[in-house]
């Protein structure tokens, strides 16, 4: 006769699922600020700050736009997103590849260059990479920002890269040859399918990463380009408009659905094969 | 006792009776030929030369720069002023410590709040696992910056959080502990540390649940038939288990928290700033780049003995 058997019903069912009531509270503290930010997008606040509820209102819906250089910011996030993306998976994969499949002499040298960006804290990245900028004069705008998001971008696809291929079976590969594949097709038609989901994985990851930096991109931004995150902290200082809410709703049902349906498809082609 | 006359497994070698487009090739090896030998370098080039220029040479630059002296009309120049060291520390100590305690406090509190969840989806969520998994990575999807600031609506004065706390005279206990003050929670050291646990708590959580995952679930079945309690069984089987994941989410909680500048500056007050705001003041606005440079270098410097140690101590050298 143990704890768990002992005491009325409700105080056994208390017992037996206070791991998951604590689970579920800590999923509601996890998603509260986005319940808060997808209400106050409906609000219409009194002063220039969106802090508190005054009435519903959709005008910030029907002009997602109406601010002045929100959206400019917007496109200018997009665009580094994108650039960054493409060029740390491109690089990264390559790396990952290397650290993966190979044994050579730097191959510790060159996990630790790799592990070093994900353990030093944004500040500090930011601020010395401005410092280099500044010493060799290079002005600072939308190439300096792109440097720096490539940079603190490749090492979370190499990680992501690198766990998938070393999961991978070296006997499809062999397979292949076996078959009278040359190594160029084995790559193209084997071992690439293969490292796919860790490649797309490591790609959305930098994607979301470059998009939301903020800390990095301060230290590295010049006056006039201004990236979505940036706006948001100026907003902070000089006043909310709630088209910023608007756009943060948008962006999170948008990527929950796009998650979901490829959950969906992903289960139900599980579910035929 | 083998025979010998057993022929060698398929893939070592071969077969004699196959007519081998490149023969040699799968005998020899890949490792002994010069072109294949430089393969990983070249696959490694583009990452390691963009970390090389990129990450590793601005640490050079900031350290001339922060034994700089001068100003911004006459310029900076080397003057081994380690007095720069010595000013940081001297003007902003309290900022460091500030930093290292609210991050160390969110640090703790992610876990607390994070194993009970990671656990959950890892063991008793059933069907439910990869909707509970999207549910903590959903957050991100907003802008982090936008997430913060509605916090500022949730702990605003007079609201919902702010009352219930102070009706169950809550605040007057962390007022007590220098936490809170004025029977608020805004711009309180609390509202910080809120922030910052709630920022990095997925961070904490994707670890514990990729750790805790991999546990055999026949382990906790033999635990019980030896009459171990649903506590021992945690203590001595499940948690140790899951040590990988509590050093990651730790390292990947503290690292980013103790640099924050954000939560302090949106949340909290000018008495709760951390050396993220120090060093971000004087880069951006004050422009004293040396001063800069050295309160960003002891940060480093910091982070760097605590996460060795810890590391050495957990006995987990091997992290990527």
């Amino acid at each position: 006769m143990n704890a768990r058997t002992q005491g009325p019903a409700p105080v056994r069912w208390l017992r037996r699922n206070a791991v998951v009531l604590a689970g579920l509270a800590a999923l509601v503290y996890l998603l509260l600020p986005n319940v808060v930010v997808m209400l106050f997008s409906f609000n219409k606040p009194a002063g220039r700050f969106n802090y508190e509820w005054r009435e519903f209102s959709t005008g910030a819906w029907t002009d997602p736009c109406g601010v002045a250089d929100m959206c400019g910011s917007l496109g200018l996030s997009l665009q580094i997103a994108v650039l960054s993306t493409l060029v740390a998976t491109a690089f990264g994969t390559f790396a990952a590849f290397a650290l993966a499949r190979y044994r050579f002499r730097g191959k510790g040298t060159g996990n630790a260059l790799i592990f070093l960006p994900m353990a030093m804290p944004e500040v500090v990245m930011g601020a010395s990479l401005g410092t280099l900028f500044l010493n060799t004069r290079v002005d600072f705008g939308f190439v300096t920002i792109l440097i720096a998001h490539i940079m603190f971008c490749l090492s979370f696809v190499v990680v992501a890269v690198k766990a998938r291929v070393m999961s991978m079976d070296p006997r499809l590969e062999e397979a292949a040859r076996d078959l009278y594949a040359g190594p160029f097709q084995t790559f193209l038609r084997v071992t690439l399918p293969l490292a796919a989901p860790g490649i797309a994985a490591g790609a959305m990851l930098s994607f979301a990463l470059s998009f939301d930096d903020f800390i990095i991109t301060q230290f590295n931004a010049g006056p006039s380009t201004v990236t979505f995150p940036m706006f948001v902290w100026g907003a902070a200082q000089r006043g909310v408009p709630v088209q910023v809410n608007v756009i943060g709703t948008a962006m999170f049902l948008i990527a929950v659905a796009v998650v979901l349906v490829g959950q969906f498809t992903a289960s139900r082609r599980r579910s035929r094969s | 006792m083998t025979a010998p006359s057993v022929p060698a497994p398929a893939g070592t070698a071969p077969p004699p009776d196959r007519p081998s487009p490149e023969t040699g090739s799968s005998g020899g090896g890949p490792e002994t030929r010069p072109r294949k030998r430089l393969t990983p370098y070249w696959l490694l080039l583009p990452a390691g030369l963009w970390l090389a220029v990129f990450f590793v040479a601005p640490f050079f630059y900031q350290a001339s720069t922060s034994v700089q002296s001068g100003s911004l009309e006459e310029g900076f120049r080397v003057t081994w002023a380690f007095s720069n060291y010595a000013d940081a520390l001297a003007t902003y100590g309290p900022h460091f410590l500030r930093s290292f305690l609210y991050a160390s406090i969110a640090t703790l509190l992610c876990l607390l709040i994070g194993y009970p969840l990671a656990y959950t989806i890892a063991f008793r969520a059933g069907r439910w696992r990869s909707l509970l998994l999207v549910m903590v990575i959903a957050p991100f999807f907003t802008s982090f910056l936008i997430r913060t600031l509605a916090w500022k609506t949730i702990l605003s004065d007079g609201g919902p959080v702010v009352g219930v706390l102070e009706s169950l005279h809550v605040l007057d206990v962390t007022a007590l502990l220098g936490l809170t003050g004025d029977d608020r929670l805004l711009a309180t050291p609390l509202a910080v540390v809120c922030g910052l646990t709630y920022n990095f708590l997925p961070f904490m959580i994707l670890p514990l649940y990729s750790s805790l995952e991999r546990i055999d679930l026949s382990l906790h079945e033999a635990a019980r038939d030896l009459y171990a309690e649903p506590a021992t069984v945690f203590r001595k089987v499940t948690f140790p288990l899951s040590m990988p994941g509590v050093v990651a989410g730790t390292l990947l909680t503290f690292i980013p928290a103790s640099g924050d500048y954000i939560n302090a500056q949106l949340l909290g007050s000018p008495n709760t700033q951390m050396v993220g705001n120090a060093i971000q003041k004087q880069f951006l606005n004050v422009l004293d780049y040396p001063a800069a440079a050295a309160m960003s270098f002891i940060l480093m410097a910091i982070i760097l003995v605590v996460v060795t140690l810890y590391m050495r101590r957990t006995g987990t050298e091997e992290l990527v």
